[in-house]
This record gives structure tokens, sequence and C-alpha cells, in this order.
């Protein structure tokens, strides 16, 4: 009877968001008579930072303060549609349709500068500090909430842009079966070193190091954010998660927190992550979206981690400790595959 | 059904609220007197999601029947900033991107507020062990913990 120490590896190439039938997000900005900016959206934040990146994209396109934009998410009645919150498709879909939104806001917020400066608004620019000058001569210029007021009150004009973003259905090609169904990925590669004990059968994680490729950051520390708790619920998934029943009856399934089994505060693992950037082309300043991708890598590289360590192949999820004893068994005992 | 009057202390208020008999302080904190900042979670003693204190002491408020609270102080998330100027904890989360969903966030303020009453020096076992009544399905648990020691050891802006 002992304690065996395996290592498993992972990695994986993960669609950034899903395509039945088209997946469209809209989104539609607007400035308030003071000059601030609202994005307006149906695109749910659970907690993924949706808010804080669709805030910073629209601050970026619409070159104000971050300060001065505000985002109302998650009310379908009174925003545009959106396909929801999952297949970490959030940054990159609705983050484009917010460039365009604030790309057509800009623009009318640029004309309507152009009337009071009397200028041309292909002249013009904006020091991202909450004015608008021509290019080339900073002192001529007039403050974003200036010229929100006078498109309001004098030229009775609105600064607001709509904006679309549209990964169009693909057809499998009836020949070749091909199809683009889409059109950016994101990475990860992630080692876990854990220990099982062959006679308890139970496993406890000990390390993760993980590489995660997430296009540009557009937020460093919520990307951080979602890769620790997202490895965490992997583990989850991979270890305790499950609404099947441990033993044969139904009755025997988890019903309550009490018996659905999450690793807790005292069970914390170690992980190193490198967080590398590799900004894709059509992603809004090349940023992808971490989302659910984070927790995907952990499952394969504790189940290889296992095998590893005694020679059990779990090919069902969550391994329990019960899973590995009957593997075991099976083998006649404990076959440590050692480090290659 | 027949209510009856309770009168306790609200993070430092005098307080009444006509209440059902039987009815548990979750449900009388959140639609009683109208704080929210106590989460239902699984109203069953098992999330740790609606955490107050009582005369100092943490509790589960989905499983503490009201009229046990007559006469005594209860604390909850709403009372623990100090007018604008957010509590220690509260700004140690922040800085530490310990909340994500936010809904596990106030029963962890309080679960770390009785911790640090009690243990101004604790170790990250002790706040292991402080919080481990408290679930939290997003963060895997480690910003928590890392804000929790950065509230105690007084850097509660070292993440900024
Ligand atoms: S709601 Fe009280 S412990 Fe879950
Ligand atoms: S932040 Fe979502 S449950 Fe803890």
């Amino acid at each position: 009877m002992a304690v065996h120490h395996g290592r498993g590896f992972a990695c994986i190439n993960y669609p950034i968001g899903m395509n039945l039938g088209g997946d469209p997000s809209q989104a539609l900005v607007h400035s308030t008579p003071d000059g601030k900016f609202m994005v307006t959206l149906s695109s749910i934040d659970l907690g993924q930072g949706m808010k804080s990146v669709t805030r910073q994209i629209a601050s970026e396109t619409l070159g104000v303060p971050v300060e001065d934009v505000y985002v109302d998410t998650a009310d379908s009645d009174t925003g545009p549609h959106c396909m929801g919150s999952f297949a970490s498709r959030g940054t990159h879909r609705v983050g484009n349709a917010v460039i365009r939104a604030a790309t057509e806001a800009r623009q009318q917020l640029l004309e309507a500068a152009a009337e009071e400066l009397e200028v041309s608004a292909a002249d013009l620019d904006t020091d991202g500090a909450g004015n608008i000058h021509v290019k080339g001569a900073p002192g001529r210029s007039i403050t974003v909430a200036d010229t929100a007021i006078a498109a309001q009150f004098k030229q009775g004009r609105t600064l607001s842009g709509r904006g679309i973003f549209l990964i169009p259905p693909s057809e499998a090609d009836p020949d070749t079966g091909e199809m683009t169904p889409v059109s950016c990925f994101a990475h990860a590669a992630l080692v876990v070193d854990l220990e099982v004990d062959d006679e308890t059968g139970v496993v406890e994680v000990k390390e993760i190091n993980s590489a995660y490729e997430v296009g540009r950051a557009l937020n460093p520390k919520l990307v951080e954010q979602q890769l620790i708790g997202g490895a965490w619920m992997g583990v989850s998934h991979a270890l305790y998660e499950t609404t099947e029943p441990y033993y044969p009856d139904r009755e025997h399934g988890p019903q309550d927190f009490n018996h659905y089994l999450m690793p807790g505060p005292a069970e914390v693992v170690t992980h190193n992550i490198a967080v590398l950037e590799r900004p894709a082309e059509d992603a809004p300043y090349g940023g992808k979206g971490p989302g659910e991708m984070c927790a995907n890598p952990v499952l394969p590289a504790i189940a290889n981690a296992v095998y590893n360590a005694v020679g059990v192949r779990c090919d069902t999820l969550p391994i329990t400790p019960e899973k590995i004893l009957r593997g075991l068994r099976e083998n006649g005992g404990a076959k440590p595959q050692g480090r290659r | 059904m027949e209510k009856t009057a309770l009168n306790f202390t609200l993070n430092g208020a005098e307080t009444g609220v006509f209440v059902d008999a039987g009815a548990n302080l979750l449900d009388v904190l959140r639609r009683g007197v109208g704080d929210q900042t106590p989460k239902y979670g699984c109203g069953q003693g098992s999330c740790g999601a609606c955490s107050v204190l009582i005369d100092g002491e943490l509790h589960l408020s989905c499983l503490t029947l009201a009229e046990t609270v007559a006469g005594k102080s209860v604390e909850t998330t709403a009372g623990l900033a100090g007018g604008p100027e957010l509590h220690a904890l509260q700004k140690a989360f922040i800085d530490g991107f310990a909340a994500q969903c936010g809904y596990c966030t106030p029963g962890m303020l309080m679960a770390a507020r009785a911790l640090l009453d009690s243990n101004p020096n604790p170790s990250r076992d002790d706040v292991a062990e402080a919080i481990s009544g408290n679930i939290c399905r997003c963060t895997g648990y480690e910003p928590i913990i890392d804000a929790i020691l950065a509230a105690a050891s007084g850097s509660g802006r070292r993440f900024g």
C-alpha cells in the first residue's frame, strides 16, 4: 500500500463561440447630454468581466475616458439581441459589436464637434481625456461634454451607434464535409502533478503548471481571475462533481450542497500560470476570451496523471476513489508508469 | 398568520419589524427589513451565503429563528463600510479581484470579519478554516484567502 506520484499533460485548441445557424451579438451606444456614453447590451455578466471589458473596448474606440462609459447589461427588454454568455464568446462577439457601435457613435461625435469648430470631421481627433482637437493643433479643441451639449440642444443631433457582429452560418460542403464553423481559437497546455493513494483511491492534486494563450489579455487581472477560478472548476469536475449516484441507486445521488462534492478552501491547489498573448486578427483589440476553456485542459491532464501514477485509465468523470480502486483490482494492483 | 413584533439592532440601528411565527432571520432581513446583502444560497446551512454576525458571532441566518435575535445586535455586510469609507476587507476583496459573480461575497466578508475580530493575525490555514463553511463557485478560493490575509496584514492595497 503506497502513495504514488503521477504527472499528466494535456493541451487544447479551443474554438471561441459556436456556430449553429450563425452566431450574432449586438450593441447600442449613445451619449447622454453631458457627454458620457452608455453601452446597451443584453449580454449577461455572470462575473466573468463582460461589463469591464466592453467598457474598456467602448472607451478605446470612442476615444473617451473609461470613467465616462457606462455599460447596461442583461435586460433583453431594453438591450439588443445577444446569443448569450457561453462558449467563451462574450469578449469576442460582443466586443466586436461594441467596436462597431462605438465607431459609428464616434463618427457622429466628431461631426458634431466639427460643426462647432467649423472644420472638417476628418481633421479631428480625440485625446482620450475628454477633448476633441484639430489634428496637429491641440489648441483648437472642444470638450466631449460641450460637443454633446451642442449636439443635443443646438444641432438636434444624436451621438449614437449601432453594432452587430455575426459569425455567419457555415454549411458543410456536401462532397468533402469541409466547413468553417469557427474563426478564432484559444490554446492552453497544462501539466498536473498529483498523488494517488492505492489503498483509499483518493487523489490529491499537488500542483498545476499551465500556459494559456488568450489573444491579447484586455484586462490582465480579470484574465488571471478567470484562469485561477476556471482551473479550480476543472479540478472539481475531474475529481468530484456529478449529479449521478456513486452507487447503483438513484437515491444515492447528490441532492444538495452536502452531497454534491466540490473542493473547498482547504484544497486549493498551487497553480502557476503563464499567459501568452497572440492577438487574433478578427478579435476586438486581439482579445479572445478565456471563459470556458480555462477549465477544459485540467480534466484530461488529471486523467493522464492518474494513469501515470497507478496505471488505471478512467474514461468516465469524475474520477472517484471507487473507480480507481476498481481499476486497481482489475489490474492486480498499482502499475506506476514512470516518468518519460 | 399572526405576526409578532421583533426589535433588534441592525448594523447599529434600532430596528423593528413584524414577523411571522417561525420566520427565519434571512427572510426577515431580506424581505422584512430590506437588507439584501445576506444571500439565499441553499436555505439549509450548507453554503454560507447568508452568514451574519449575531452579538459578534458568526451565524447562518437561514437557520436562525428570527425571534431569537430579539434585543440582540445583528451585523451584515451592509454595515461593513463606515459611510463612504470601505472596510479593509472590502478594499482587499476589490484590490485582490476576490469576487466574480459576487454571490458568495457577503457571506465570505462576514466569515472573514468574524475571524479577524477574534484573530487579527491569522495563518493561511486559519483563513481557509474560517471560510470552510462558505461555498464559492467562481474564484477557486485562492484570491479570497489572499484578500483576507492582505486585509489582516493591513496591506489591503498590495494588489493595486
Ligand atoms: S442560505 Fe444559509 S447556508 Fe446557504
Ligand atoms: S464569486 Fe461567485 S460564488 Fe464566489
